[in-house]
């Protein structure tokens, strides 16, 4: 039908086989990883930590069999995102040290170029991470570790599942409320505050439309048991095994040996300090 | 195998909260195991309430007050969950997981059956409704008759006493209706459970049931029976109050036909997309005159509807020329893409497939009002315009009601009328009688060829071919889709 649902139904076995060990590790076992790597980045502003985790990063994910070519295409944002906000950390961030240009609020020096490069390298590390993690996580299964594993509420789990599940049509809700506008001979607008009140009206139009769509998938779910005092059963087996520990393994290893490299280099400044 | 569940209703009554009249009342019916019943009645008659109230899925005291007694296999509705399964109207709603297996095991989860026997209830399920698809199979990417059919596998995988379906084609265009209809047939080859049906075409289900109820929307029951003494008994009266009864089919208006046909709109070479870069349909040549009808059919997929925003100056041609003619455009240039919004009203109205989509406003009177007030015509006129409207389409009562809150009848009414209150000179309609019963059906062709006759030209994608008859002068079938060549952008 078309293009968008593809792109969405199938992210998760775009960016590597399907038969490489990423897509076989649990869920939850890839948001504990990728949370334990960005907290430790979070903890200091220093190259030589976020250095050493992109690095170890980039063998993890040429070992887990991610496609470089689709890799690139689905990580543009973050690879652009990264230098912009090094950059300007480079132009504004807090100066200290040798000062080589100055213009205004502008100050270019020793401190701030340190700032930036950090900055963008940890920006790098910590997307990359999260987005390698979530590309390769299929919904489904993230609801079944999340119930299953995690033991959260069946109830709100698998609510919040068929929830996203009607975002998917809610963008060609979108679509047809904004030709329905330009029918009924309101889609007219001008200048920035007309195209912002139009824009405001469609939304509160789609809001409706949601409301209603997820109260008749409510009433659907619940006529099929849904909700019900019956212990549930689970169709699909959701496993917290090996591979998933050394998952996590493997991200304290990576973290760890950043801190230590840092510490032992002297670039070390925990920022809660 | 598991037996058929028995229904029982005894004095029971349903009011929706904040409502004054009940939506049923004083309904006494006694349903065997494993009967099939057709249930009918004109709109309002409370069919859907009933069946929700079977189902375990109305409420409690907060959505509504109930009086008397409903029993299935002796247990109050809400206790019986799980013997109980409900297939509901729009496809889209019931879909509750992205993968075909996932979605019929669903139902067996909630009632904790055990997984081994979870994987044997889908594949039989599936195998039930004739859905022949791997177990991984995206449900984003079926049909709306697929959707049925597979939300029929989810309910039979839990194994019920009693299936109710609840208008289950009424969104679905005829191959739809057909897939949906030969799966029940399927399922009840494999299963004893009771059955109960909401349906406005009687002719769709006549063969698969063996009992008529009329519910009577003054309370209790207008007629009940055996199918053929039902039909025969009540048929002219069920058809005079909206039902689709064979042999009974609604009266097709007159037409003048004394216009003379001016060209308005010309299509030469014309390819339309939705989507930027896919073509769903190409080298249309049409044209579009005043007092005439012009029917689009086709298959699925072959691009009507986008045919039909092009038409109404809505999407943009992907390639050719749809080009409006000074009659029409009156100074607005020759391109309708390029006219201003509030400069279609007056010069081609829309009126879409889903009336939800196009409501605007918290009243019926509002949304009529709003085409009117955007041309800043004078109080009176308006007031005129919209008492007029509101009186031909039998909806006075309903001017302070919010739109969303109207049946299904009643939205299309509406939406055609929003369109109709600007008086364009071209009045594109999209499916204007999907799910409609019989009565909306004759009313609305009515309106049209009233329209017709005082000049107004009409394009109607549409799969109803009775429609087709009564109105259409010319007829463009576009061809079914050939695979959609994809350009990567």
């Amino acid at each position: 039908m078309s293009r968008a649902t593809k792109e969405t139904t199938g992210v998760a076995t775009r960016i590597a086989d399907a038969t490489r060990p990423i897509h076989r590790v649990n869920p939850v076992a890839k948001l504990a990883a990728a949370f334990i790597i960005s907290l430790t980045l979070i903890a200091s502003i220093d190259w030589v930590s976020a250095g050493v985790v992109l690095l170890l990063e980039a063998a993890l994910f040429g070992w887990v069999g991610i496609r470089l070519s689709v890799f690139l295409r689905r990580s543009w944002p973050i690879l652009l995102a990264s230098p912009l906000a090094g950059l300007t950390t480079v132009l504004y961030g807090e100066p200290s040290g040798q000062l080589y240009w100055e213009f205004l609020f502008i100050h270019v020096t020793d401190g701030s170029i340190y700032l930036g490069v950090a900055t963008a390298l940890r920006i790098l590390a910590i997307g990359l991470a999260g987005m390698v993690m979530f590309l390769t996580i299929d919904p489904t299964d993230l609801a079944d570790g999340l119930a299953q594993v995690l033991r959260l509420p069946a109830r709100f789990v698998l609510g919040a599942l068929a929830a996203m599940r009607l975002a998917g049509l809610l963008v060609e809700d979108w679509r047809s409320l904004g030709l329905a506008r330009r029918a009924r001979g309101v889609g007219d607008s001008q200048g920035f505050v007309g195209k912002l009140r139009l824009w405001l009206n469609q939304a509160f139009s789609l809001l409706v439309l949601a409301l209603r769509r997820g109260s008749k998938l409510a009433t659907a779910m619940e006529a099929r048991g849904f909700g019900a005092d019956t212990r549930r059963s689970w169709a699909r087996e959701s496993v917290f095994v090996g591979r998933d520990w050394l998952l996590i393994a493997i991200s304290v290893l990576i973290a760890a040996t950043a801190v230590a490299v840092s510490i032992w280099s002297g670039h070390w400044n925990f920022i809660f300090g | 195998m598991l037996r058929g569940s028995r229904v029982t209703a005894h004095g029971w009554g349903w009011r929706h909260a904040g409502r004054r009249a009940w939506a049923v009342h004083d309904l006494e019916l006694d349903i065997e195991p494993g009967e099939k019943l057709l249930l009918l009645g004109p709109s309002g008659a409370g069919k859907s309430t009933l069946v929700h109230a079977l189902a375990g899925v109305l409420g409690d005291s907060d959505d509504g007050d109930d009086t008397g007694q409903l029993r299935v296999d002796g247990l109050a509705p809400a206790a019986a969950r799980g013997r109980v399964g409900l297939l509901l109207q729009d496809p889209d709603s019931q879909v509750t997981l992205a993968r075909v297996g996932d979605d019929v095991a669903f139902g067996c989860e909630n009632l904790g059956v055990e997984r081994d026997e979870i994987w044997r209830r889908v594949r039989e399920a599936l195998d039930a409704v004739g859905l022949d698809l791997p177990l991984d199979h995206p449900t984003s990417r079926l049909s709306g008759g697929q959707k049925q059919r597979l939300a029929l596998a989810g309910i039979l995988a839990m194994r019920p006493g009693l299936v109710l379906l609840d208008e289950p084609t009424a969104n679905l265009d005829p191959g739809g209706v057909a897939e949906v209809r030969d799966a029940v047939a399927r399922m009840l080859e494999r299963t004893r459970a009771t059955l109960i049906v909401i349906e406005h075409r009687v002719g769709t289900w006549q063969d698969l049931v063996d009992r008529v109820v009329v519910l009577d929307p003054e309370g209790g029951v207008l007629a009940d029976g055996g199918t053929r003494e039902v039909l025969a008994g009540q048929g002219a009266q069920l058809a005079a109050r909206g039902v689709w009864v064979p042999g009974h089919p609604p009266a097709h208006p007159q037409r003048q036909r004394q216009v003379p046909a001016h060209q308005l709109l010309v299509a030469q070479d014309l390819s339309v997309s939705r989507i930027p870069g896919v073509v769903v349909a190409s080298d249309i040549r049409l044209t579009v005159n005043t007092g005439r009808a012009l029917a689009v059919t086709g298959p699925n997929g072959s691009g009507k509807s986008t045919l039909a925003l092009n038409l109404a100056g809505l999407l943009a041609p992907a390639a050719g020329e749809l080009r409006a003619t000074d009659r029409l455009a009156q100074g607005a240039g020759s391109e309708p893409i390029r006219w201003k919004s509030r400069e279609l009203l007056t010069r081609i109205g829309t009126v879409f497939q889903d009336p939800e989509h196009q409501f605007l406003t918290s009243t019926v009177r509002a949304e009529l009002e709003l085409g009117p007030r955007t041309l800043k015509l004078p109080e009176e006129e308006i007031r005129a315009r919209v008492d007029e409207l509101l009186q031909r389409l039998r909806m006075e009562h309903l001017a302070q009601a919010n739109p969303f809150t109207l049946s299904g009848g009643e939205k299309r009414r509406l939406s055609v009328a929003t369109a109709l209150v600007s008086k364009p000179q071209v009045l594109v309609l999209d499916e204007p009688t999907f799910g409609q019963d019989a009565q909306t059906w004759q009313e609305l062709a009515a309106l049209l060829a009233g329209l017709l006759d005082e000049g107004t030209a009409l394009v109607a994608v549409t799969h109803d071919l009775d429609f087709v008859a009564a109105l259409g002068d010319r007829t463009l079938e576009l061809p079914a889709p050939h695979p959609v060549e994809q350009v990567r952008s």
